[in-house]
């Protein structure tokens, strides 16, 4: 029904002027007195000392895309994780062998100076 | 509250996946063209998960495990590809990558 | 709860040939790159899967299968054996020109033998999840392979050319197995033709999961109008890359969209043959016509291979035992002439060059009169000409379009048969009769071609320019190209002892 998806509706107003107010406010009340210190990108009190849209050294894209490639296979786990006392020693078996292929992929990787920094 | 139907799921998924599609043939950076394909991929995974629920099977849900597997592979061999590629001509739109006759 | 039991025998091929590659990671990562010894094991591991593939074939009784995963029947095993063929010439012609473009061999290797095993498992698959999951092994491999020359602008282009629209592709491939999955409830391509026997519950779900399908295969085959990657990547990729997927993913492909519109589909068959009909018209006719206007050999064999795919589809139209089996029959016998073919080209290529030349034929029988010969005869197989084994490959598949009332494809079919002879007899008659002198301008222009690309590395007008003397013919080159050359002869010659094994190997799909 329709009608059920009421309180969705109500939350979604609710946000959308919570936002709109928490914005207009400052900017009608607040004085805005612009410094060069204030208009800088936020680095966490480090002085910034350059433009941060630079390239960056290849490594850091190497090591990404060799992250995201073991990374997502940690869903292949969890359900496996779940099931393992009813699997007994096949389903240990089974994981051995999926992630001995992962470590041959990751000896190789090694070897290869994928990581060297 | 009750259940949305599965057809809602359906033709949200249609839509995602036509988007993703528009997106591939109109957008000129490779990384964007890309991340629309993802965006369809993603799509066909809504479809089958809201289907799976529908069936009550579980062969669905597994499918949609495969299939992000495999989209992380694809990341990771795309994105090497298009490392390659820039190393070369130093952009990564489409229209300048013309050295072949297409 | 039960555990379930895994034949793994069913998958021995591919375990023979996926510890293979992990070998060839292990020794290239731990020893570094030792040429011949990862040559040796990918050669060795290839061989074996065949010969498995074939022990298993000859097993009595009912095929084994892996859960409802994958199965060992006749046609897998078959298929199997077709991918070896263009695998073992692919790792032949590797040998000499892989070192010379990258210091990577193993990977080369490891990535030959993991697209081997997608491409082996697509022919085995039972479940839309395990044909998903091989043809993006044997995509993934390939996309890799095709952007193998790193030191070469071209290749790196090809290849994400080749993975962009290989992406697209697979991403409508997906979305067609979702719909099919909506609309039968099942993943298992003979649950799905179980449950669409009494009729589909919701048949536009079902139809256009199918058209999407067809994308997706399409684009692997290289279909009209699905076909766009194919005059880019092939010649952008290495040679030996090239020579090894034109005939092996049209193998793998044309496997599993046989078994899955002939296992799954069946009730679905006036649809989509006639769908697959017209494309297969459109694909020969563009791929003949645009291959007359090629200047360049491997752009040609693209073209051609289009052609082929065309040729090929014609047999799936007819949706017949009999057509599978041609279709099987076309595919070995394109993977000995196409492979052969394109191991001419490799033979004939200089190194960091990007396309031959067709000037560069000229006179080749007196230089290399076996290397004439050879090409000789894969052009007049590609033609069609008997004895040759496309000739009996075009035989097949056209017969069996005639008896399952194709006739008028057939015609066009034909019809385009007489248009690529002018292409491939004109070739022959440039290595027989025409003076070498040809060469100089054509030289020229290639190397004028290559100057205009800005940053490319400087191709490589070669010192010995004019003289055309093309790097000396590496032995395990020279092997490739007779053995392709012989496996050509030998399947016209002698077709009979292959079509009963193969009209026994194509029931298991029905």
């Amino acid at each position: 029904m329709p009608s059920d998806y009421l309180p969705i509706l109500i939350l979604i107003v609710l946000a959308t002027v919570f936002a709109i107010i928490a914005m207009a406010l400052p900017a009608v009340l607040g004085p805005s007195r612009k410094t060069k210190a204030k208009l800088e990108p936020y680095e966490s009190g480090m002085v910034p000392y350059t433009d941060a849209r630079r390239r960056f050294p290849v490594q850091y894209y190497v090591i990404a895309v060799l992250f995201i490639l073991f990374d997502i296979e940690v869903i292949f786990l969890y359900p496996w994780a779940v099931m393992l006392r009813q699997l007994r020693l096949f389903g240990l078996i089974e994981m051995a062998v999926f992630l001995g292929i992962l470590l041959v992929g990751y000896v190789f990787v090694w070897k290869k100076g994928a990581l060297e920094w | 509250m009750t259940a949305v139907p599965t057809s809602f799921y359906l033709v949200l998924s249609a839509l995602i996946f036509v988007i993703g599609a528009v997106g591939v043939l109109v957008r000129r950076n490779a990384l964007i063209i890309f991340m629309c394909v993802e965006l369809m991929m993603n799509a066909v995974n809504l479809t089958l998960i809201a289907l799976a629920d529908r069936f009550g099977r579980l062969d669905g849900q597994i499918f949609v495990f495969m299939v992000m597997a495999v989209a992380a592979a694809e990341v990771a061999v795309g994105l090497a590809i298009v490392m390659a590629l820039v190393h070369h001509r130093d952009t990564t739109n489409v229209d300048e990558i013309n050295l072949l006759k297409g | 709860m039960t555990l379930p039991t895994l034949d793994l025998v069913v998958l021995l091929p591919q375990l023979i040939v996926l510890t293979a590659a992990l070998l060839v990671l292990v020794v290239d990562g731990l020893s570094g790159a030792r040429s011949w010894l990862l040559a040796g094991i990918s050669l060795v591991a290839l061989l074996a899967a065949g010969a498995a593939a074939i022990w298993l074939s000859l097993q009595p009784g009912e095929p084994r299968r892996l859960q409802a995963m994958a199965v060992a029947d006749g046609f897998a095993l078959l298929f199997d054996v077709v991918i070896v063929v263009a695998a073992v010439l692919g790792v032949l012609l590797a040998y000499q020109s892989i070192p010379r473009i990258s210091q990577q061999v193993g990977s080369y290797y490891a990535l030959l033998l993991l697209a081997v095993v997608g491409m082996m498992t697509m022919g085995a698959a039972l479940d839309l999840i395990v044909v998903f999951l091989a043809l993006e092994i044997l995509s993934l491999a390939l996309y890799i392979l095709a952007g193998f020359n790193r030191s070469e602008p071209r290749s790196a282009e090809a290849s994400l050319k080749y993975f962009l629209l290989g992406a697209f592709a697979s991403a409508f491939f997906l979305y067609g197995a979702a719909l099919v999955y909506g609309a039968t409830a099942s993943l298992n391509l003979e649950a799905i033709a179980a449950a669409l026997a009494g009729g589909s519950r919701s048949p536009a779900m079902l139809y256009l999961g199918i058209a999407l399908l067809i994308v997706g295969f399409g684009f692997k085959v290289a279909l009209v109008p699905f076909h766009m990657w194919t005059p880019d990547v092939y010649p952008g990729a290495p040679t030996p890359v090239t020579a090894f997927m034109s005939a092996a993913t049209k193998a793998a492909a044309f496997a599993a969209f046989l078994r899955l519109f002939l296992t799954a589909l069946p009730t679905a068959q006036p649809t989509w043959s006639w769908a697959l009909a017209v494309l297969a018209a459109v694909t020969m006719t563009l791929g003949n016509v645009a291959a007359l206007r090629q200047r360049e050999l491997k752009r040609m064999l693209a073209y051609s291979s289009i052609a082929h795919a065309g040729y090929a589809a014609v047999g799936l139209v007819a949706g017949t035992a009999q057509g599978a089996g041609a279709v099987l029959f076309y595919l070995l016998a394109y993977a000995f002439m196409n492979v052969g073919a394109f191991g001419v080209v490799a033979a004939l290529e200089r190194a960091g060059e990007y396309d031959v030349a067709r000037g560069r034929l000229a006179g080749l029988s007196e230089r290399q009169p076996a290397l004439a010969a050879a090409m000789a005869i894969f052009m007049f197989s590609l033609t069609g000409i008997p004895p040759f084994a496309g000739f009996f490959g075009k035989l097949y598949v056209f017969g069996a379009a005639v008896a399952a009332g194709w006739g008028w494809l057939v015609v066009i079919g034909v019809i385009n048969s007489v248009i690529s002879a002018y292409y491939y007899l004109q070739v022959t008659v440039e290595m027989y009769f025409a003076a070498p002198a040809a060469e100089a301008p054509a030289a020229a222009a290639a190397g004028k071609k290559g100057r205009a690309v800005a940053k490319a590395a400087a191709p490589s007008p070669a010192p010995e320019e004019g003289k055309a003397a093309p790097a000396p013919l590496s032995r395990a080159t020279a092997a490739a190209v007779l053995a392709a050359a012989l496996g050509t002869v030998l399947i016209g010659v002698l077709p009979a002892l292959l079509t009963g094994w193969i009209a026994q190997a194509v029931q298991g799909i029905f």
